[in-house]
Protein backbone atom coordinates (compact mmCIF):
# COMPACT_ATOMS: atom_id res chain seq x y z
CA UNK A 1 0.00 0.00 0.00
CA UNK A 2 1.20 3.46 -0.61
CA UNK A 3 2.67 5.78 2.21
CA UNK A 4 1.00 8.40 3.96
CA UNK A 5 2.55 11.49 4.38
CA UNK A 6 3.87 10.32 7.87
CA UNK A 7 5.01 6.87 6.01
CA UNK A 8 7.15 9.02 3.91
CA UNK A 9 8.61 11.19 6.62
CA UNK A 10 9.68 7.96 8.81
CA UNK A 11 11.33 6.62 5.69
CA UNK A 12 13.33 10.03 5.59
CA UNK A 13 14.35 9.64 9.17
CA UNK A 14 15.59 6.46 8.55
CA UNK A 15 18.59 8.47 6.46
CA UNK A 16 19.64 10.52 9.32
CA UNK A 17 22.74 9.82 10.65
CA UNK A 18 24.37 10.93 14.28
CA UNK A 19 25.45 14.26 14.66
CA UNK A 20 24.38 15.67 11.78
CA UNK A 21 22.92 19.33 11.59
CA UNK A 22 19.79 19.12 9.02
CA UNK A 23 16.97 21.56 7.82
CA UNK A 24 13.61 20.45 7.01
CA UNK A 25 11.22 22.52 4.44
CA UNK A 26 7.58 23.16 5.09
CA UNK A 27 5.15 20.32 4.86
CA UNK A 28 5.80 16.52 5.34
CA UNK A 29 9.74 17.20 5.40
CA UNK A 30 8.63 19.30 8.98
CA UNK A 31 7.05 15.71 10.26
CA UNK A 32 10.57 14.19 9.62
CA UNK A 33 11.69 15.55 13.30
CA UNK A 34 9.19 13.33 15.02
CA UNK A 35 10.69 9.79 13.99
CA UNK A 36 14.91 10.60 14.73
CA UNK A 37 15.87 6.73 15.02
CA UNK A 38 16.84 5.71 18.39
CA UNK A 39 20.64 6.06 19.64
CA UNK A 40 21.01 9.01 17.27
CA UNK A 41 21.44 13.05 17.54
CA UNK A 42 20.64 14.96 15.35
CA UNK A 43 20.14 19.04 15.26
CA UNK A 44 17.32 20.91 13.13
CA UNK A 45 18.18 24.00 11.75
CA UNK A 46 15.50 26.35 10.40
CA UNK A 47 16.85 29.01 8.08
CA UNK A 48 14.75 32.22 9.62
CA UNK A 49 17.39 31.80 13.07
CA UNK A 50 17.61 28.54 15.16
CA UNK A 51 20.12 25.96 15.20
CA UNK A 52 18.48 23.42 17.79
CA UNK A 53 14.78 23.46 17.59
CA UNK A 54 12.45 21.63 19.34
CA UNK A 55 9.28 20.59 19.58
CA UNK A 56 6.00 22.87 19.16
CA UNK A 57 4.89 24.63 22.31
CA UNK A 58 2.23 23.26 24.80
CA UNK A 59 -0.66 25.29 25.14
CA UNK A 60 -0.15 28.66 26.58
CA UNK A 61 3.38 28.41 26.13
CA UNK A 62 3.33 29.89 22.63
CA UNK A 63 6.07 32.86 21.94
CA UNK A 64 5.33 35.44 18.72
CA UNK A 65 9.31 35.54 18.54
CA UNK A 66 10.07 31.93 18.32
CA UNK A 67 8.87 30.09 15.00
CA UNK A 68 10.31 28.41 12.69
CA UNK A 69 10.62 29.01 8.35
CA UNK A 70 7.16 27.62 8.16
CA UNK A 71 6.12 30.62 10.97
CA UNK A 72 4.99 27.48 13.45
CA UNK A 73 5.42 28.11 17.28
CA UNK A 74 8.29 26.41 18.43
CA UNK A 75 10.44 25.39 21.64
CA UNK A 76 14.34 25.73 21.43
CA UNK A 77 16.25 22.64 22.71
CA UNK A 78 19.08 22.66 25.31
CA UNK A 79 22.20 24.24 23.57
CA UNK A 80 20.31 25.84 20.64
CA UNK A 81 21.26 29.52 19.15
CA UNK A 82 20.14 32.30 17.49
CA UNK A 83 21.16 34.27 14.90
CA UNK A 84 19.76 36.41 12.05
CA UNK A 85 19.50 35.44 8.56
CA UNK A 86 22.65 36.10 7.10
CA UNK A 87 24.17 33.96 9.11
CA UNK A 88 21.89 31.08 8.91
CA UNK A 89 22.45 30.89 5.05
CA UNK A 90 25.87 31.16 5.69
CA UNK A 91 25.64 27.81 7.40
CA UNK A 92 23.67 26.81 4.11
CA UNK A 93 26.00 27.71 1.03
CA UNK A 94 29.14 27.38 3.51
CA UNK A 95 27.96 23.66 3.84
CA UNK A 96 27.52 23.13 7.62
CA UNK A 97 24.03 22.16 7.15
CA UNK A 98 24.63 17.97 6.49
CA UNK A 99 21.53 17.08 4.89
CA UNK A 100 18.64 18.83 3.55
CA UNK A 101 14.90 17.89 3.15
CA UNK A 102 12.51 19.27 1.07
CA UNK A 103 9.16 19.03 -0.88
CA UNK A 104 8.62 19.57 -4.58
CA UNK A 105 6.31 19.86 -7.72
CA UNK A 106 8.37 18.12 -10.24
CA UNK A 107 12.01 16.71 -10.24
CA UNK A 108 13.67 15.50 -13.26
CA UNK A 109 16.05 12.72 -14.24
CA UNK A 110 19.02 15.39 -14.09
CA UNK A 111 17.96 15.88 -10.37
CA UNK A 112 16.48 19.37 -11.63
CA UNK A 113 14.06 20.48 -8.89
CA UNK A 114 10.88 23.31 -9.24
CA UNK A 115 8.45 23.90 -6.04
CA UNK A 116 8.15 27.51 -6.20
CA UNK A 117 6.02 29.03 -9.04
CA UNK A 118 3.67 27.85 -11.37
CA UNK A 119 3.38 30.83 -14.14
CA UNK A 120 -0.07 32.79 -14.24
CA UNK A 121 -1.67 30.84 -11.14
CA UNK A 122 0.33 30.59 -8.30
CA UNK A 123 3.53 32.64 -7.63
CA UNK A 124 4.53 31.91 -3.80
CA UNK A 125 8.10 32.72 -3.96
CA UNK A 126 11.21 30.75 -3.37
CA UNK A 127 12.39 31.52 0.04
CA UNK A 128 15.26 30.13 1.24
CA UNK A 129 14.85 27.20 -1.17
CA UNK A 130 17.05 28.13 -3.84
CA UNK A 131 20.05 28.90 -1.58
CA UNK A 132 19.12 25.53 -0.30
CA UNK A 133 19.51 23.34 -3.05
CA UNK A 134 22.81 25.66 -5.06
CA UNK A 135 24.86 24.32 -1.96
CA UNK A 136 23.48 21.28 0.14
CA UNK A 137 25.92 18.32 -0.81
CA UNK A 138 22.91 16.20 0.34
CA UNK A 139 19.32 16.37 -0.68
CA UNK A 140 15.99 14.76 -0.18
CA UNK A 141 13.37 15.10 -1.74
CA UNK A 142 9.73 14.70 0.07
CA UNK A 143 7.04 14.53 -2.68
CA UNK A 144 3.88 12.54 -4.40
CA UNK A 145 4.94 10.84 -7.18
CA UNK A 146 1.45 11.86 -9.32
CA UNK A 147 -0.52 14.85 -9.20
CA UNK A 148 -4.35 15.10 -8.21
CA UNK A 149 -4.94 14.46 -11.94
CA UNK A 150 -2.58 11.13 -11.86
CA UNK A 151 0.27 12.17 -13.99
CA UNK A 152 3.83 11.41 -12.77
CA UNK A 153 5.95 14.49 -11.17
CA UNK A 154 8.70 12.07 -11.74
CA UNK A 155 9.76 13.81 -15.25
CA UNK A 156 12.68 13.68 -17.70
CA UNK A 157 12.41 17.41 -18.09
CA UNK A 158 10.77 19.50 -15.60
CA UNK A 159 8.01 21.96 -17.37
CA UNK A 160 7.66 24.57 -14.09
CA UNK A 161 9.85 26.83 -13.53
CA UNK A 162 13.23 25.65 -11.88
CA UNK A 163 14.34 26.10 -7.84
CA UNK A 164 17.62 24.51 -8.65
CA UNK A 165 19.87 22.44 -11.58
CA UNK A 166 21.26 19.11 -11.00
CA UNK A 167 21.38 19.21 -7.27
CA UNK A 168 18.43 16.45 -6.41
CA UNK A 169 20.08 12.73 -5.12
CA UNK A 170 17.27 11.39 -3.73
CA UNK A 171 13.53 11.17 -3.88
CA UNK A 172 11.03 9.66 -1.47
CA UNK A 173 7.75 9.45 -2.67
CA UNK A 174 4.76 7.40 -1.19
CA UNK A 175 5.40 4.72 -3.74
CA UNK A 176 9.40 4.40 -3.86
CA UNK A 177 12.94 5.17 -2.87
CA UNK A 178 14.13 6.70 -6.16
CA UNK A 179 18.16 7.77 -6.92
CA UNK A 180 19.49 9.77 -9.60
CA UNK A 181 22.91 8.67 -10.93
CA UNK A 182 24.25 9.09 -14.46
CA UNK A 183 20.83 11.10 -15.25
CA UNK A 184 18.46 8.65 -14.27
CA UNK A 185 16.19 7.64 -11.61
CA UNK A 186 17.12 4.27 -10.16
CA UNK A 187 14.67 2.68 -8.16
CA UNK A 188 16.30 1.43 -4.88
CA UNK A 189 13.24 0.67 -2.58
CA UNK A 190 9.46 0.40 -2.88
CA UNK A 191 7.07 0.28 -0.61
CA UNK A 192 5.48 -2.30 1.39
CA UNK A 193 3.05 -4.12 -1.33
CA UNK A 194 3.19 -1.93 -3.84
CA UNK A 195 4.33 -3.22 -7.32
CA UNK A 196 7.44 -2.19 -9.80
CA UNK A 197 4.45 -2.18 -12.03
CA UNK A 198 2.86 0.50 -10.61
CA UNK A 199 6.09 2.61 -10.03
CA UNK A 200 7.41 1.90 -13.49
CA UNK A 201 3.73 3.42 -14.89
CA UNK A 202 3.62 5.89 -12.65
CA UNK A 203 7.28 7.25 -13.30
CA UNK A 204 7.51 9.75 -16.46
CA UNK A 205 11.25 9.89 -16.19
CA UNK A 206 13.90 7.27 -17.59
CA UNK A 207 13.70 4.26 -14.41
CA UNK A 208 16.79 1.89 -13.84
CA UNK A 209 14.61 -1.30 -12.59
CA UNK A 210 17.57 -3.80 -10.80
CA UNK A 211 15.95 -7.63 -10.71
CA UNK A 212 15.25 -7.44 -7.03
CA UNK A 213 13.28 -3.98 -5.55
CA UNK A 214 13.54 -4.68 -1.76
CA UNK A 215 10.16 -3.32 0.24
CA UNK A 216 11.08 -0.55 2.63
CA UNK A 217 11.25 -1.75 6.14
CA UNK A 218 9.74 -0.22 9.52
CA UNK B 1 25.01 60.08 21.26
CA UNK B 2 21.21 60.22 21.90
CA UNK B 3 19.06 58.86 19.07
CA UNK B 4 16.06 58.78 21.03
CA UNK B 5 12.90 60.78 19.23
CA UNK B 6 9.31 61.26 20.98
CA UNK B 7 7.00 58.63 18.85
CA UNK B 8 6.53 56.85 15.46
CA UNK B 9 5.32 60.23 14.39
CA UNK B 10 9.01 61.70 14.61
CA UNK B 11 10.59 58.97 13.91
CA UNK B 12 9.60 58.57 10.29
CA UNK B 13 9.62 61.74 9.51
CA UNK B 14 10.99 62.36 5.70
CA UNK B 15 9.84 59.39 4.47
CA UNK B 16 8.35 60.51 1.32
CA UNK B 17 6.67 59.38 -1.93
CA UNK B 18 8.65 56.49 -4.09
CA UNK B 19 11.37 55.71 -1.45
CA UNK B 20 12.68 52.50 -1.09
CA UNK B 21 12.46 51.22 2.02
CA UNK B 22 13.94 47.88 3.80
CA UNK B 23 11.35 46.21 7.09
CA UNK B 24 12.91 44.10 9.03
CA UNK B 25 10.86 40.36 9.75
CA UNK B 26 10.21 36.76 9.12
CA UNK B 27 6.36 36.63 8.14
CA UNK B 28 4.73 38.32 11.17
CA UNK B 29 7.76 37.59 13.45
CA UNK B 30 9.95 40.68 14.26
CA UNK B 31 8.50 43.43 11.91
CA UNK B 32 8.35 46.73 13.02
CA UNK B 33 4.52 46.84 13.40
CA UNK B 34 4.12 50.38 15.11
CA UNK B 35 5.71 52.31 12.27
CA UNK B 36 3.86 50.14 9.43
CA UNK B 37 0.29 51.32 11.09
CA UNK B 38 1.59 54.78 10.75
CA UNK B 39 2.75 54.73 7.47
CA UNK B 40 -0.86 53.31 6.33
CA UNK B 41 -2.27 56.67 8.33
CA UNK B 42 0.47 59.02 6.62
CA UNK B 43 -0.76 57.67 3.32
CA UNK B 44 2.60 57.57 1.82
CA UNK B 45 2.91 56.06 -1.66
CA UNK B 46 4.71 54.64 -4.88
CA UNK B 47 7.26 52.96 -2.09
CA UNK B 48 9.36 50.27 -2.79
CA UNK B 49 9.98 47.66 -0.04
CA UNK B 50 12.29 45.51 1.01
CA UNK B 51 11.61 42.64 3.24
CA UNK B 52 11.54 39.21 3.38
CA UNK B 53 7.38 38.69 3.04
CA UNK B 54 4.64 40.83 2.38
CA UNK B 55 2.46 40.59 5.62
CA UNK B 56 -0.89 39.23 5.67
CA UNK B 57 -3.50 40.50 4.21
CA UNK B 58 -5.20 42.38 7.27
CA UNK B 59 -1.50 42.43 9.43
CA UNK B 60 2.00 43.85 8.68
CA UNK B 61 2.77 45.20 5.13
CA UNK B 62 -0.15 43.77 3.85
CA UNK B 63 -2.21 46.59 5.15
CA UNK B 64 -0.09 49.12 2.97
CA UNK B 65 -0.48 46.51 -0.06
CA UNK B 66 -4.47 46.76 0.28
CA UNK B 67 -3.98 50.57 0.44
CA UNK B 68 -1.86 50.43 -2.99
CA UNK B 69 1.07 52.39 -1.37
CA UNK B 70 3.40 49.78 -2.51
CA UNK B 71 4.47 50.28 -5.89
CA UNK B 72 7.31 47.55 -5.77
CA UNK B 73 8.39 44.53 -3.42
CA UNK B 74 11.76 42.72 -3.26
CA UNK B 75 10.90 39.83 -1.00
CA UNK B 76 11.78 35.92 -0.50
CA UNK B 77 8.60 34.41 -0.06
CA UNK B 78 5.03 35.96 -0.25
CA UNK B 79 2.67 33.41 -0.14
CA UNK B 80 -0.17 33.35 3.10
CA UNK B 81 -1.28 37.01 1.23
CA UNK B 82 -3.82 37.05 -1.48
CA UNK B 83 -4.55 40.52 -2.17
CA UNK B 84 -0.83 40.45 -2.62
CA UNK B 85 -1.12 37.55 -5.36
CA UNK B 86 -3.49 39.27 -6.87
CA UNK B 87 -2.09 42.43 -7.39
CA UNK B 88 0.93 40.58 -8.97
CA UNK B 89 -1.14 38.44 -10.90
CA UNK B 90 -2.52 41.74 -12.35
CA UNK B 91 0.56 43.49 -12.91
CA UNK B 92 -0.37 46.10 -10.49
CA UNK B 93 2.53 45.28 -8.20
CA UNK B 94 5.84 44.73 -9.58
CA UNK B 95 7.45 41.73 -8.23
CA UNK B 96 11.02 41.13 -7.67
CA UNK B 97 11.37 37.66 -5.82
CA UNK B 98 14.89 36.56 -4.60
CA UNK B 99 16.62 33.77 -2.65
CA UNK B 100 15.91 34.65 1.04
CA UNK B 101 20.05 33.98 1.48
CA UNK B 102 20.85 36.05 -1.55
CA UNK B 103 18.22 39.00 -0.27
CA UNK B 104 19.67 38.80 3.39
CA UNK B 105 23.31 38.86 2.19
CA UNK B 106 22.22 41.46 -0.46
CA UNK B 107 21.09 43.66 2.51
CA UNK B 108 24.36 42.73 4.72
CA UNK B 109 26.87 43.72 1.63
CA UNK B 110 24.91 47.06 1.39
CA UNK B 111 25.34 47.92 4.93
CA UNK B 112 29.38 46.51 4.56
CA UNK B 113 30.49 48.37 1.19
CA UNK B 114 30.23 45.51 -0.88
CA UNK B 115 28.80 46.50 -3.92
CA UNK B 116 28.24 42.84 -5.34
CA UNK B 117 29.49 39.42 -4.39
CA UNK B 118 28.87 35.78 -6.16
CA UNK B 119 26.36 33.09 -5.00
CA UNK B 120 25.56 29.53 -6.22
CA UNK B 121 21.93 30.19 -5.23
CA UNK B 122 19.64 30.68 -8.28
CA UNK B 123 21.94 29.57 -11.22
CA UNK B 124 20.23 27.99 -13.92
CA UNK B 125 16.96 29.37 -13.10
CA UNK B 126 15.18 32.41 -13.80
CA UNK B 127 16.91 34.27 -10.75
CA UNK B 128 19.72 34.00 -12.68
CA UNK B 129 18.56 35.90 -15.97
CA UNK B 130 20.67 38.92 -17.30
CA UNK B 131 23.09 38.49 -14.51
CA UNK B 132 26.84 37.64 -14.91
CA UNK B 133 27.93 34.08 -14.26
CA UNK B 134 31.08 33.02 -13.58
CA UNK B 135 32.59 29.27 -12.43
CA UNK B 136 34.18 29.23 -9.51
CA UNK B 137 36.22 25.56 -8.26
CA UNK B 138 33.94 23.79 -11.01
CA UNK B 139 30.48 25.08 -10.12
CA UNK B 140 28.40 28.45 -11.48
CA UNK B 141 27.61 31.10 -9.43
CA UNK B 142 25.76 34.16 -10.04
CA UNK B 143 26.80 37.80 -9.30
CA UNK B 144 24.08 39.64 -6.97
CA UNK B 145 24.16 43.01 -6.13
CA UNK B 146 24.01 44.87 -2.90
CA UNK B 147 20.47 46.32 -1.32
CA UNK B 148 20.70 49.79 0.22
CA UNK B 149 17.67 51.89 1.42
CA UNK B 150 16.76 55.34 2.24
CA UNK B 151 15.07 53.92 5.52
CA UNK B 152 15.22 51.28 6.92
CA UNK B 153 13.08 50.21 9.57
CA UNK B 154 13.79 47.50 12.00
CA UNK B 155 12.28 46.15 15.36
CA UNK B 156 14.30 45.03 18.61
CA UNK B 157 13.19 43.76 21.86
CA UNK B 158 15.49 45.78 23.73
CA UNK B 159 17.29 48.86 22.44
CA UNK B 160 19.32 52.16 24.88
CA UNK B 161 19.28 55.50 24.27
CA UNK B 162 22.69 54.79 22.00
CA UNK B 163 20.96 53.10 19.45
CA UNK B 164 22.33 49.72 20.52
CA UNK B 165 19.87 46.49 19.96
CA UNK B 166 19.20 43.49 21.22
CA UNK B 167 16.50 41.23 19.29
CA UNK B 168 15.09 38.01 20.76
CA UNK B 169 14.82 34.69 19.52
CA UNK B 170 13.85 34.27 15.27
CA UNK B 171 12.32 38.13 16.09
CA UNK B 172 16.38 38.65 14.87
CA UNK B 173 15.95 37.52 11.12
CA UNK B 174 16.55 40.22 8.84
CA UNK B 175 16.63 43.10 11.50
CA UNK B 176 20.83 43.12 11.59
CA UNK B 177 21.68 43.61 7.91
CA UNK B 178 18.28 46.29 7.44
CA UNK B 179 19.68 48.20 10.23
CA UNK B 180 23.45 48.20 8.17
CA UNK B 181 21.92 48.97 4.85
CA UNK B 182 19.49 52.13 5.78
CA UNK B 183 20.73 55.76 4.61
CA UNK B 184 18.90 56.57 8.44
CA UNK B 185 17.95 53.57 10.18
CA UNK B 186 14.74 53.81 12.64
CA UNK B 187 14.69 50.97 14.85
CA UNK B 188 11.17 50.57 17.41
CA UNK B 189 11.87 48.78 20.18
CA UNK B 190 9.44 46.84 22.88
CA UNK B 191 11.99 47.96 25.71
CA UNK B 192 14.15 52.11 26.08
CA UNK B 193 16.70 51.56 28.47
CA UNK B 194 19.36 54.30 29.31
CA UNK B 195 22.79 53.84 27.81
CA UNK B 196 24.52 51.50 30.46
CA UNK B 197 22.05 48.64 30.98
CA UNK B 198 22.70 46.84 28.69
CA UNK B 199 25.72 44.17 28.78
CA UNK B 200 28.57 45.26 25.83
CA UNK B 201 29.18 41.84 25.34
CA UNK B 202 25.45 40.43 24.06
CA UNK B 203 24.91 43.94 21.59
CA UNK B 204 23.55 42.22 18.36
CA UNK B 205 23.09 45.64 16.29
CA UNK B 206 25.73 48.26 17.53
CA UNK B 207 24.13 52.03 17.82
CA UNK B 208 26.36 53.09 15.18
CA UNK B 209 23.89 51.34 12.65
CA UNK B 210 20.81 53.24 14.07
CA UNK B 211 19.57 56.90 13.65
CA UNK B 212 16.28 56.99 15.26
CA UNK B 213 14.89 54.81 18.01
CA UNK B 214 11.69 55.01 20.17
CA UNK B 215 9.67 53.20 22.22
CA UNK B 216 6.80 51.01 20.34
CA UNK B 217 3.29 52.09 21.58
CA UNK B 218 1.69 48.84 21.44
CA UNK B 219 3.44 45.06 20.21
CA UNK B 220 0.35 42.83 19.28
CA UNK B 221 2.94 40.17 18.08
CA UNK B 222 0.18 38.75 15.92
CA UNK B 223 1.11 34.47 15.80
CA UNK B 224 0.97 33.36 11.93
CA UNK B 225 0.68 29.68 12.36
CA UNK B 226 -0.25 28.52 16.23
CA UNK B 227 1.23 25.12 16.55
CA UNK B 228 0.79 23.52 19.99
CA UNK B 229 1.44 20.08 21.77
CA UNK B 230 -1.10 18.71 24.31
CA UNK B 231 0.50 18.00 28.05
CA UNK B 232 -0.31 14.49 28.89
Amino acid sequence: MALDKVGIAKRIAQELRDGWYVNLGIGIPTLVANYIPEGIEVEFQSENGILGMGPFPFEGEEDADLINAGKQTITARKGASFFDSAMSFAMIRGQHVQLTVLGAMEVSQNGDIANWKIPGKMVKGMGGAMDLVASAENIIVAMLHTNREGESKILRTCSLPLTGVGCVKKVVTELAVLEIKNNKFHLVERAPGVSVEEIIAKTEGDLVVPDVVPEMKF
Amino acid sequence: MNKVVKNVEEALRGIEDGMTLMLGGFGLCGIPENSIAHLVKTEVKGLTCISNNAGVDDFGLGLLLHKKQIKKMISSYVGENAEFERQMLSGELIVDLIPQGSLAERCRAGGAGIPAFFTPAGYGTEVAEGKEMRIFNGKPHILEEALTADFAIVKAWKGDTEGNLVFKATARNFNPMMAMAGKITIAEVEELVPAGELDPNFIHTPGIFVQRIFKGEKFEKRIEQRTVRIKN
